[in-house]
């Protein structure tokens, strides 16, 4: 079964294995190379070509897709071959994977520290990684109180948010709060400059481009009229001409007692203004640079890839740079071949006349051996309709990147690290 | 129809009251249905195929779709949806929720402003404080849905509902919004609200799950939330793109026989044409089938025995947009025994 679903991909291969010449790139030596190689991808010349070559010039790579496709399995699986092949320290930073891959990279509990995957978990794999692959997710609540506490003017505005009733429910609620921290909390560790790679997996979204707003809107929120109105009943009880049917509603509404909670909130909130707007600016430079690329995982099924279209426009619209579109769970090519159907169509249509032949039904039941053949043979139809439709999905996503990648279904799920590198030795050269 | 329906199902309800609770025939005959689940398993495949059946049986039925995704548009392969209810199909009517619109009907029919004209910034303004302000978005977004079952301007709202992360929020938000809210409106109005979600003749949740492994967690994780968090019935779990059987007792050991060497020669020169990678096909087939089974096996015995589970077909065909949703309410239909 070939991996690369057949696109030729094969006469692209240079031999570039991780190796010397990638770990140069990471030191920065070829990176202005790869550019240009990449720059040139556009016109059918040379490109990244493979993920492995992407990865070395890169220090951010953001996983997106819609829900259910295995972006965080897929970010999981890269990140681990990078420090397999790569080396240097690779971070996977993830927000909601499931328990078995949480074990797989050794995360027992929640939490925003990072935990090194213990290297038996290679050894185990049979692998003596060149780096290292260390493990965090994302902890909304802590990561908020954290942004609260470094941004506070002082300690006593810092508790009394930090003890608002209102604050645990607003802090995950307003503005994507929980995009927004991802964002915030990447930025945060590539600062550090603790890792050579960080692979972040995105939180699932109704809107798969609401992360990238994340940042800008928290911005705009702190100048905004909209906070000027709600903080307005804790400054002075002097309304507007503007904002006075707005106070009208909303008591009537809710209450003027709410309202009041809602404006002390946001009058403490605000005092940390200067902190947040200078950093979602930052967060936002971050994701435009050029040692950020954003991967789209996608199946080949229709809504799916219909958002991994929308996604790949969008992330075109901000000048943010796409690396890679990696199909996942994708059908063996031979479904495709068409030299099958008639084979296919044959066992339907003669099953009965083909059991009844001793050297076909080999001793079996002929009636029950034409059952089997017919299944057979309806089951393959089926299949090559789904992988034709596939294979059009493919053609029209495949257009744009750099590098398109394909794995193919896995037959049992990933489990442990051995199987996060089986998976990602289907995407990485 | 069937000559033995009557009579076995008739025993059945005596003998085995389990068999019967897998048969909700009930189930279009409430007010009030949300269709919920992980993002991606077919949400409004699901609760399109759902309006779409209870309208070709002649219930005046109103389908909203919750976010700005469009997808339930192109169910019924009409343009864009608006706040405002239109008929797609026979007895079927369509709308998108906004908040905005939901906020300006509700300030008009309920506070009798008459300040709808001036209402456009206000009502942004409002938004927000309904995003920031816990529950009161949720209220404003069910609380639609819920008045046009008070109003019995249908006899079935069909929500193709937001995915399992926020629907719990939503479905709680009537008893949260009482305890934040000590006055005002919008706490009057949870009252009623509360009785007609709380009901289970008259409303209930159906979470779309899909044999694969996250959307059986995440499909277990949320019936144990609706059941603790909130006061709405789980009517049904949708199983959806269940993956046929290909072999009977007895035929998947044929089947590996017929794939020795010997015999794929024999069946090749018999057919004219290479038939092992039709038969590598047939393997993959009964694998993808085997690995959802055991998806489904957890997702059951997860599951309270009693609670209705019915499975749709995976579509192997190329039929999209309202061809689709038409299979879907046939599939639906044989599921739900009518």
């Amino acid at each position: 079964m070939s991996p690369r679903g057949g696109g030729g991909r094969d006469s692209t291969r240079d031999g570039t294995r991780g190796g010397p010449e990638a770990r140069e790139a990471r030191d920065g030596h070829d990176v202005h190379d790869a550019r240009k190689v990449r720059a040139a991808g556009t016109n059918g010349g040379d490109r990244a070509r493979t993920l492995e070559r992407l990865l070395a010039t890169k220090e951010i790579v953001v996983s997106c897709g819609s829900g259910g496709v295995g972006k965080t399995t897929m970010a999981a699986a890269l990140a681990a071959m990078a420090a397999t092949h790569l080396g240097g320290k690779v971070l996977v930073l993830t927000v909601d994977p499931a328990r078995r891959l949480a074990n797989a990279l050794g995360l027992e509990r929640f939490g925003n520290t990072e935990v090194v995957v213990p290297p038996e978990a290679f050894a185990a794999g049979g692998v003596e990684p060149r780096g290292a692959l260390w493990a965090a997710m994302l902890d909304t609540k802590q990561s908020w109180d954290d942004l609260v506490r470094r941004h506070a003017p002082d300690a006593r505005t810092r508790d009394a948010i930090l003890s608002n009733a209102l604050y645990e429910n607003i802090s995950g609620r307003f503005v994507q709060s929980h995009d927004y921290i991802a964002m915030e909390r990447l930025f945060e560790i590539h600062s550090s400059g603790t890792y050579d790679l960080i692979v972040v997996d995105t939180p699932p979204t109704r809107n798969a481009i609401d992360f990238l707003e994340a940042p800008e809107r928290m911005g705009e929120f702190f100048s905004s009229r909209l906070l000027r109105w709600l903080t307005a009943p804790a400054k002075s009880r002097v309304l507007t001409v503007t904002s006075k049917p707005f106070y009208r509603v909303a008591d009537s509404i809710l209450g003027s007692q709410f309202l009041g909670d809602i404006a002390e909130f946001f009058s403490l909130f605000q005092t940390m203004a200067p902190g947040f707007v200078e950093r979602s600016g930052a967060v936002k430079r971050l994701l435009t640079d050029r040692r950020t690329t954003f991967l789209v995982v996608s199946t080949l099924e229709a809504a799916p890839a219909r958002e991994a279209e929308f996604f790949v426009r969008e992330l075109d619209a901000r000048g943010l740079h796409l690396g890679a579109v990696i199909l996942n769970k994708v059908l063996p090519t031979y479904l495709r071949r068409t030299n099958l159907t008639p084979v296919a169509r044959a066992l339907c249509r003669d099953a009965a006349a083909l059991a009844a032949d001793p050297s076909v039904h080999g001793g079996d039941e002929p009636d029950q051996v034409a059952r089997v053949l017919q299944e057979v043979g309806e089951s393959f139809l089926n299949y090559q309709v789904v992988a034709k439709r596939e294979s059009e999905q493919r053609d029209e996503l495949a257009q744009i990147p750099d590098v398109v990648a394909t794995a193919p279904y896995l037959e049992a799920d990933v489990h442990d690290l051995a199987g996060l590198l089986r998976l990602g030795e289907q995407v990485w050269r | 129809m069937r000559p033995t329906t009557t009579g076995a199902s008739a025993s059945a309800l005596s003998a085995d009251p389990p068999l019967a609770a897998r048969v909700p025939l009930d189930l279009l005959d409430r007010r009030l249905l949300f269709v919920t689940g992980k993002g991606g398993v077919g949400k409004t495949t699901v609760a399109s195929g759902l309006a779409l059946l209870a309208a070709r049986q002649g219930r005046r039925t109103l389908v909203c779709q919750s976010d700005a995704k469009g997808d339930l548009a192109d169910a019924y392969e009409v343009s864009g949806l608006e706040f405002a209810p239109r008929e797609v199909q026979p007895h079927l009517f369509a709308m998108a929720m906004d908040t905005e619109s939901s906020l300006r009907e509700y300030l008009r029919l309920q506070l009798k402003l008459p300040l709808v004209a001036k209402v456009g910034p206000l009502a942004r303004a409002f938004d927000f404080i309904a995003n920031a302000a816990p529950g009161v978005k949720e209220v404003l977004t069910v609380g639609k849905y819920v008045w046009e079952v008070r109003e019995r301007h249908y006899d079935l709202v069909v929500v193709d509902a937001v995915a399992s992360g926020h629907i719990v929020g939503q479905l709680a938000a009537p008893q949260a919004i009482n305890q934040l809210v000590q006055v005002g409106v919008v706490r009057n109005q949870t009252s009623w609200m509360l009785d007609i979600l709380s009901d289970p003749a008259q409303t209930g949740v159906v979470v779309v799950a899909s044999p694969e492994e996250m959307p059986v967690n995440e499909s277990l994780e949320l019936a144990a939330r609706i059941r603790d968090e909130t006061t709405v019935d789980l009517a049904a779990v949708v199983v959806n793109r269940v993956l046929p059987e290909l072999f009977g007792r007895g035929e998947e050991e044929v089947f590996v026989r017929l794939r020795r060497p010997e015999r794929v020669v024999a069946l090749s020169g018999a057919v004219g044409g290479d038939v092992g990678p039709v038969l590598d096909a047939a393997e993959l087939a009964v694998t993808l089938r085997r690995t959802g089974a055991g998806h489904l096996a957890t997702l059951r015995a997860g599951l309270p025995p009693a609670l209705a589970m019915l499975y749709l077909p995976y579509l192997f065909s190329r039929a999209v947009g309202l061809r689709a949703t038409h299979r879907i309410a046939e599939a639906l239909a044989e599921e739900l025994g009518r």
